[in-house]
């Protein structure tokens, strides 16, 4: 085959339009369509006792105000448990509009439409809400100690009690030769991209049809979300995501209020609404992730290999549950990573907080799991005086052990059975590219120069492409144009680009003539969405069939008209031809043609399939039984079980003894997901990933008061990495395909973010000799750490004399 | 994050910009707007009247003396970061400048404006009070200097009331014999800084130590400037310790803690920027002082 | 009528400004921020907003040749400027085809952008710092490190966004020479 595309870095097309300023984003739709503001709660739980619109009333341009009492029918219920799981045994969510209640800064409570933004925000600036307030959870701590509670109904905070174990822990721990227990925590960041939420939606009264255009992730359950809450037919509803500015997660969380509320408003105003999160709403009212508290208890021999582990979680869910307990669950089993652990129980506690929902961001749950799984390494290799490398590499599952079953359950109900991977040779590859071994003379020239050095690795399994299903639409036309759709939607990963190379390198055409579109219901509407690292596997897997489905038809009309053996066909440059016959073809084009009978002529091209254009075979119908007419084929890809991608990553940090100034020099990682469709667009991935992990262990954090306002809620003060505070990575790759799916590939989107933590907070330890059991770390947090006399010293940090800046 | 509703007015004189104001006691001056606009797009700010004095003439020049240099209201940062002339008068103005944020916030960024918001994060505040600076300040009834211990009251409150433009602000040069430094810790490149730092080293003409002075950024609510000189003084100077006027700082300041910074994480910057800078300060205070 | 000696105040003004080249028009509230002005008003969808508040740099455009943050100035403020946005990167060639900046190309050809929300700010921040540096010189890692240091991105990590300025700046030097 001469069109090769799987597999090379091939440039993105979706870049034509993106650099020159065309791109179509949420709020680049809609220029005539009125506004949407929010009145949202400025008090983190409260009871609303009165909301008086009066003086909003005058406002110029003001449209419509809506609150609860406007609400009706299903829009008047609470928003839907979005993953029920018999565990989480006490489920809440909010509504559309606040009922009488309020759990955090942010929640909306009132719904302003207006000619323009301005104007809206300034009715809903003259708005005024009485609120009582009621005490405040904020932190797990708080949740755990329940001296106040965010529902009153549910008097210990506990939404969910998550339990899975694989043998008897407590013998097995009794009869280890070590045993060591821990707490850590790791705290509260966001997905943030940035562009924000929104929605606009377009009413038809003549069609009765609804046409609404969201920054979403998961575009046909936001469709089946509002034609349920608007109780509208599921065919007068079409949803479409445009480009998106990014989501990593949160734009997966659906039907957001105002998901629901614009297009209302659209319908009951007979006009397009728009509505745009601004910054500020996005901070306090979409979605943070990452707080737990971890107590783990390991058990292990002499040679630091774990006989035991038992692990402990208070996992933050925020006011509400909307998305289950998924983040919990994929912590609670994606913690045991490369490692064949014997025994293993996890209890994962889901706690109620004041603050913004708790939902998938990048990683969703795993940079938690991995930091609990290698900050135990780090333990064991210091507790016994061994590399840390070392440690890790006695206790990998060996490749001669897969499928590897943890007999554990993973968020998609099913087994977490590792179907491939090479784990000693991530870590072979790892310790290469960073220089491991040559740490002390890293250390050493660092000293030199006044700093502090540390290293610190963290290796991960993560389970990408759960199912249940992804859908492709494949279509060749009269022209040649090849049209591929699928359901589930890009935020950037470079989807049509990716999927035209999958369906261009299956069916033997130019990837010019391949046009993909995604995240439209008008053109696909079973589809699950775009999250756990599932796009290029599901989507991708599922385009593949479907274009080898156009494939197998096109051959089978090509092989009738040139009288020849389907299987002496083959497509290349878009001729189907006899392989070695070079002459005896035909065009694509033309099968595309012939395979859809026509009474009718409307072109050139499709006179060769009307019906007196040749002879056919009288004792046939035209279409054949079973058979239908055009050239095109729709298929799916459901998956046995998720494919589990795997990688390592270390971190070289200096620190300045001073100033406590934290910098990561150096920043290796080595990864595998299987068979790679676009390096290019994986290292992408990557890159993207280490950039917001090296954000998460050293400089974003939800700073929320003891009071539930959230004190950073701008980019002032939420810090997110600029191209100054990202290190250099350097990349190695390990391909192990997956046995699991036809093209062999596992998700890569999430993996760049999840070790991050874990790395650097080792890293860190090394470099100061300090237990490092609280992240992200900031300096003046390392300062504290340092000179608290209290603090645990790592018994590697006996053989280092600190020269610090710490004052006696 | 939409401002609300003001008037708006681009006065073509001084004249015209004051008679604005004087009309009307909710309006605000506009320069730069680099800090105004994000407090009306948070519609934490709220004035009646925006009198943009970006039209006004005459308001964008930089003096450069033999006393010092006077930069105009409308001079932005990334200007006075370029003016040679001006740095070689008085460095810190170079120095802190570039500071300041991001390029796209220093081409649009007044050195005036910063200080007119007394932003006990700024850098320029800090370099007006360290250089023993003054801004002049037009109302309707004339025009008058106000030195920099009389200009700052609080945290982005100035002692400037009433119908009034801060038309220019003054830098006195750099004394012979002397040396400048700035430095600042800033959580990420071009945010406010956690801590910073300016100095100044006066020589003797034997080259031995005889002021020293520092200012911060970040540290207590209005800017300070501190006399260091006792715990160095007459030390020649390449054998002064620097560390003693480091720790002479820490015990001098008072500073907050916020959520990026510890008061006493803030204490212990003051120390170690202290003594680097005065390092480099006095180095650079050797060389302009004749052996 | 507007005399001369009583200045305007106004809640509403016409703003006449140059936008890639082309004379525009609009009447806007003074309180419109330049890009809701560029977006709502001129259509130019392509600078975006990403925090309203001046640091995450989306937003920015040329007014008069400089970067700027357009959600930090006022409409009204450019009357009278040139305003370049990522649609006035590109040029016209003779047979009125796009030519793209070098930049433009190297964001392509560097896997520069993932979601694209971001990139028009960077992308005419850079071309501004890459067309007033003297192209014949190589660039430093402190220039790539400027041009790109006042945006964020969420999505790449910056790698590539400073190899494209890089290759743009080669690309800009081979065509000097």
């Amino acid at each position: 085959m001469t069109t090769k595309l799987f597999g090379e870095p091939v440039r993105r097309r979706e870049d034509a339009r993106l650099i020159i300023g065309k791109g179509r984003y949420l709020d680049d739709i809609g220029a005539g369509a009125l506004a949407a503001a929010f009145v949202r709660s400025p008090h983190a739980h409260a009871r609303i006792t009165d909301v008086d619109v009066e003086a909003a009333l005058d406002v110029e341009g003001l449209v419509a105000i809506y609150t609860y009492e406007d609400l009706t029918g299903p829009m008047a219920e609470p928003l839907p448990v979005l993953i029920p799981h018999p565990q989480l045994h006490a489920p809440r969510t909010g509504y559309a509009l606040a009922n009488g209640m309020v759990n955090h800064v942010g929640e909306p409570v009132v719904m302003v439409v207006a000619t323009d933004r301005y104007l809206a925000e300034d009715a809903a600036e003259r708005i005024v809400v009485t609120y009582e307030e009621l005490p405040v959870v904020v932190g797990v701590d708080a949740a755990r100690e329940a001296r106040a509670v965010v529902h009153e109904d549910i008097p210990d905070n506990v939404a969910a009690r998550h339990h899975q174990e694989t043998g008897d822990v407590e013998p097995t721990l009794a009869a280890s030769p070590h045993t060591l227990s821990f707490t850590q925590y790791i705290e509260r960041s966001a997905c943030m991209p940035l562009e924000g939420k929104g929605v606009h939606a377009r009413w038809d009264p003549d069609d009765a049809s609804l046409r609404v255009h969201s920054s979403t992730q998961a575009s046909t359950s936001v469709r089946a979300a509002i034609a349920a809450k608007l109780e509208l037919s599921l065919d007068r509803v079409e949803v479409v995501a445009p480009d998106v500015g990014g989501g990593f997660g949160v734009k997966i969380v659906h039907p957001w209020p105002e998901e629901l509320l614009v297009p209302m408003a659209a319908i009951r105003l007979g006009h397009e609404v728009k509505w745009a999160e601004d910054r500020r709403e996005h901070f306090i009212s979409s979605a943070h992730e990452r707080q737990q508290r971890q107590e783990i208890t390991v058990g292990y021999d002499d040679d630091g290999r774990i006989t035991a582990l038992d692990v402990h979680v208070w996992h933050d869910n925020g006011a509400y549950t909307p998305y289950g307990i998924i983040v919990p669950i994929v912590t609670a089993t994606q913690l045991v990573g490369p490692y064949a652990l014997p025994v293993y129980r996890v209890v994962v506690e889901s706690v109620y907080t004041n603050t913004v929902i708790v939902t998938p961001y990048r990683g969703a749950g795993r940079p938690q799991g991995c930091y609990a799984m290698e900050r135990t390494m780090d333990r064991v290799a210091d507790a016994l005086g061994l590399d840390r490398a070392e440690v890790r590499r006695r206790n990998l599952i060996t490749p001669d052990q897969f499928p590897y079953d943890h007999h554990l359950t993973f968020q998609d109900g099913r087994p977490v059975i590792y179907d491939s991977g090479d784990y000693p040779g991530l870590l072979d590859k790892l310790v290469a590219l960073v220089g491991w071994d040559e740490a002390a003379a890293l250390r050493a020239d660092a000293q030199a120069r006044g700093k502090l050095l540390g290293v610190g690795m963290a290796l991960y399994v993560e389970g990408t492409g759960p199912g249940p299903y992804e859908g492709g639409h494949v279509q060749v036309l009269g022209s040649g144009k090849v049209l591929v759709s699928t359901g589930l939607t890009s935020q950037g990963q470079g989807h049509e680009t990716v999927f035209a190379q999958i369906v261009a390198s299956e069916l033997g055409v130019s990837m010019d003539d391949v046009e993909v579109h995604t995240g439209d219901t008008r053109r696909f509407g079973y589809a699950v969405g775009t999250f756990a690292s599932r796009a290029a596997v599901m989507s991708g897997n599922a385009v593949a069939l479907a274009a080898r489905g156009v494939r197998e038809k096109a051959i089978r009309i090509a092989a009738e008209v040139l009288e020849a053996n389907p299987e002496d066909l083959e497509i290349d440059e878009g001729l189907v031809q006899v392989k070695g016959t070079p002459g005896a073809s035909i065009p694509l084009r033309t099968v595309a043609v012939l395979s859809n009978p026509l009474r009718y002529a409307f072109d050139e091209a499709a006179k060769q399939a009307t019906q007196f254009a040749g002879p056919g075979d009288d004792s046939k119908p035209p279409v054949a039984p079973g058979d239908a007419p055009g050239l095109e084929h729709r298929d799916y890809y459901s998956p046995i079980r998720s494919t589990f991608a795997s990688g390592a990553h270390a971190a070289v940090v200096e620190i300045d003894p001073q100033t406590w100034e934290i910098d990561v020099v150096r920043y290796a990682v080595v990864h595998d997901c299987g068979n790679v469709v676009n390096p290019m667009i994986v290292e992408g991935q990557v890159h993207g990933g280490v950039a917001q992990g090296v954000g998460g262990a050293l400089y974003e954090r939800m700073a929320y008061d003891a009071d539930g306002q959230l004190q950073n809620a701008s980019f002032m003060d939420f810090l997110m990495p600029y191209a100054s505070e990202v290190p250099d990575v350097v990349i190695d790759h390990q391909e192990t395909p997956s046995p699991l799916n036809p093209l062999g590939i596992k998700g890569a989107g999430e993996a760049g973010v999840i070790p991050g933590t874990a790395a650097i907070a080792s890293a860190i330890e090394d470099a100061t000799g300090r237990r490092i059991a609280s992240m992200p770390i900031s300096p003046t947090e390392l300062y504290d750490l340092m000179r608290d006399e209290t603090a645990e010293r790592t018994a590697a940090s006996q053989q280092t004399s600190l020269q610090t800046g710490v004052p006696a | 994050m939409k401002p609300a509703p003001f008037r708006y007015a681009d006065p073509r004189s001084l004249e015209e910009a004051l008679d604005v104001l004087a009309a009307d006691p909710g309006a605000k001056v506009l320069a730069g707007g680099q800090s105004l606009l994000p407090l009306l797009a948070m519609r934490l700010a709220a004035p009646a009247t925006l009198v943009d004095v970006n039209r006004v003439p005459g308001l964008d020049t930089v003096e450069v003396t033999g006393d010092g240099v006077r930069v105009g209201a409308l001079v932005r940062h990334a200007r006075l970061l370029h003016d040679d002339t001006a740095a070689g008068v008085q460095p810190l103005l170079a120095r802190a400048t570039a500071n300041v944020a991001h390029p796209a916030i220093r081409n649009r960024g007044t050195t005036v404006g910063s200080i007119a918001h007394a932003d006990p994060s700024g850098e320029m505040t800090s370099v007006l009070a360290l250089t023993g600076g003054s801004v002049t300040v037009a109302t309707p009834e004339g025009r008058s200097t106000v030195g920099w211990q009389d200009l700052f009251v609080g945290p982005l409150e100035t002692s400037i009331a009433g119908p009034a433009v801060v038309v220019d602000a003054f830098f006195p040069a750099l004394p012979e014999r002397s040396g400048t430094a700035f430095a600042e810790i800033a959580r990420r490149k071009g945010d406010y800084a956690v801590c910073g730092a300016g100095v100044v080293v006066t020589l003797d003409a034997d080259r031995r130590v005889s002021a020293v002075r520092a200012s911060y950024i970040s540290v207590g609510l209005v800017p300070e400037v501190h006399d260091l000189t006792e715990a160095v003084a007459g030390k020649p100077v390449d054998g002064a310790d620097w560390a003693a006027a480091g720790a002479l700082a820490r015990t001098l300041v008072d500073p907050d803690t916020d959520i990026h910074a510890s008061a006493d994480y803030r204490r212990l910057l003051v120390g170690v920027l202290t003594e680097r800078t005065l390092t480099d300060a006095a180095r650079e205070a050797a060389e302009r002082t004749a052996a | 009528m507007t005399s001369v000696d009583t200045p305007r105040i106004d809640s509403e003004r016409t703003v006449r400004v140059t936008v890639n080249g082309v004379p525009r028009e609009a009447t806007v509230p003074v309180r419109r921020v330049l890009a809701d002005a560029l977006r709502d008003d001129l259509g130019l969808t392509g600078t975006h907003v990403g925090c309203a508040h001046g640091v995450c740099g989306s937003c920015t455009v040329l007014v008069d040749g400089d970067p700027v943050r357009s959600c930090l100035v006022l409409a009204v403020q450019v009357d009278g400027a040139e305003v370049t946005t990522v649609e006035g990167l590109a040029r016209e060639d003779h047979q009125g085809g796009q030519v793209l900046h070098p930049v433009q190309e190297a964001f392509r050809e560097c896997h520069a952008l993932q979601c694209g929300f971001c990139t028009p700010g960077f992308l005419v921040t850079i071309a501004a710092g890459l067309e007033a540096r003297d192209r014949s010189a190589e660039i430093t890692e402190e220039e790539v490190d400027e041009l790109v240091g006042g945006n964020l991105c969420r999505c790449t990590g910056y790698a590539n966004i400073k190899k494209a300025v890089r290759h743009a700046a080669a690309t800009m030097r081979e065509d000097a020479s």
